[in-house]
């Protein structure tokens, strides 16, 4: 068990290390160690993991990382591979940040954090597009079909971008009021 | 002015502070569904409008930070902003609060998942969900796009499109992407610099 441990906590600091850019860049990491190195578990168990990850709410490589702990060696293991797939995050963001923080008043350093906030808001309308296909066609896939168009999708999107850009209406109120819609629309 | 302020009265009642930035940071994690990117503007709503403990900017600079380490950026940007505002005892705190609800929500949903997987009500709620984190996240892209814009800094701004058909289109390396435009914009000072023009912002 206490060995199971040690493993799960090296696998996932390994994983956690690798990941960069979030979410989705970490799956097939932790495929590769969990289901295709160690076979602690086989793709059909995996494959559900992941599903269940994106319907409970939370960081998906956090839920992913606990959810496997938890199958390999109870909730022990879910600790141990969570902190280890969120520790290199933990130390590094800190120690980038007092970089930045320390350097601020060079010019190079302060434009090459202007650099990545440039970037950081492509790769989030990059996701962004991501999401806006699933939640309108139902596939992230770009080769959409018109018949899968979803319109009580797009005029809840539409509602909801009017209310958070015109009313500053909480994020949080948005989800809960759009899972209330869904539940009465899709059921 | 108003930020550190706010940052002083919060800080003389450090308990206080602590148990705040961990009551923020587990509803926020308790309702982000469909991805990391989605608590930035629940932070935004918090820390910067509601609370005033850090300004627009400083998030912007935690977000693009969170993007460029490794890990999940949820958890990378709640370690940084309880860092800036609590220090390290805060960073570790907001960490617990961001991983704690996916803890004990999956630890309960492990011993029964195939019925949690399979069932039509929940599924239906998340399918209703995925409108509203589209509208929530598309909001940001908009927000962050203007402030990109407010820099007039066409190297700045051709770096948004550019970096969005890299990982959208061609689903290039986000590595590569980072240290790619990091070099561009480390030339262009370079540049300016020996020019001996003075800051271009």
């Amino acid at each position: 068990m206490t060995k199971n441990i040690i493993i799960l906590l090296v696998s996932f600091l390994q994983i956690g290390l690798f990941s960069i850019g979030g979410g989705y860049a970490t799956i097939p990491l932790i495929q590769e160690q969990v289901v295709d190195f160690h076979h602690w578990l086989t793709l059909q168990e995996f494959t559900d993991i992941i599903t269940i990850s994106q319907m409970t709410p939370g960081p998906l490589a956090v839920n992913t990382s606990t959810f496997v702990g938890i199958r390999i060696a109870g909730i022990f293991g879910a600790i141990a591979a969570t902190l280890g797939c969120i520790l290199s995050g933990f130390i590094l963001s800190i120690l980038l940040y007092r970089f930045f923080r320390k350097y601020k008043d060079i010019d190079s350093i302060s434009d090459i954090l202007k650099g990545l906030h440039s970037i950081s808001v492509g790769l989030i309308a990059a996701s962004a597009s991501t999401i806006v296909l699933i939640a309108f066609f139902g596939s992230p896939l770009l080769n959409v079909k018109a018949v899968n168009f979803n319109i009580t999708a797009i005029i809840v999107f539409i509602i909801s971008l009017f209310s958070l850009r015109n009313y500053k209406m909480n994020p949080i109120l948005i989800i809960i009021l759009t899972g209330i819609i869904g539940l009465f629309f899709y059921q | 002015m108003y930020v550190e302020e706010n940052f002083i009265i919060m800080k003389s009642n450090k308990l206080k502070l602590y148990f705040s930035l961990f009551r923020i940071m587990f509803s926020i994690s308790a309702f982000t569904f469909g991805g990391g990117y989605i608590v930035i503007p629940m932070m935004q709503k918090y820390f910067v409008n509601n609370l005033k403990l850090i300004s627009e900017q400083e998030l912007l600079d935690m977000a693009a930070i969170s993007q460029s380490t490794p890990g999940a950026i949820a958890v990378n940007i709640s370690v940084l902003v309880g860092y800036r505002i609590a220090g390290l005892i805060g960073a570790i705190i907001c960490c617990i609060g961001t991983v704690l609800p996916p803890l004990l929500i999956l630890s309960v949903i492990s011993s029964c998942y195939s019925v949690f997987r399979d069932n039509r009500v929940i599924s239906s709620i998340l399918k209703g969900m995925e409108a509203g984190v589209a509208a929530t996240i598309v909001d940001l892209v908009i927000d962050m796009s203007k402030g990109i814009l407010d820099e007039k800094n066409w190297l700045l701004t051709l770096i948004v499109p550019a970096s969005f058909f890299a990982s959208f289109f061609l689903n290039i390396n986000v590595v590569l992407i980072i240290i790619f435009c990091s070099f561009l914009c480390f030339v262009q000072t370079y540049l300016k610099s020996r020019k001996g023009g003075t800051r271009y912002d």
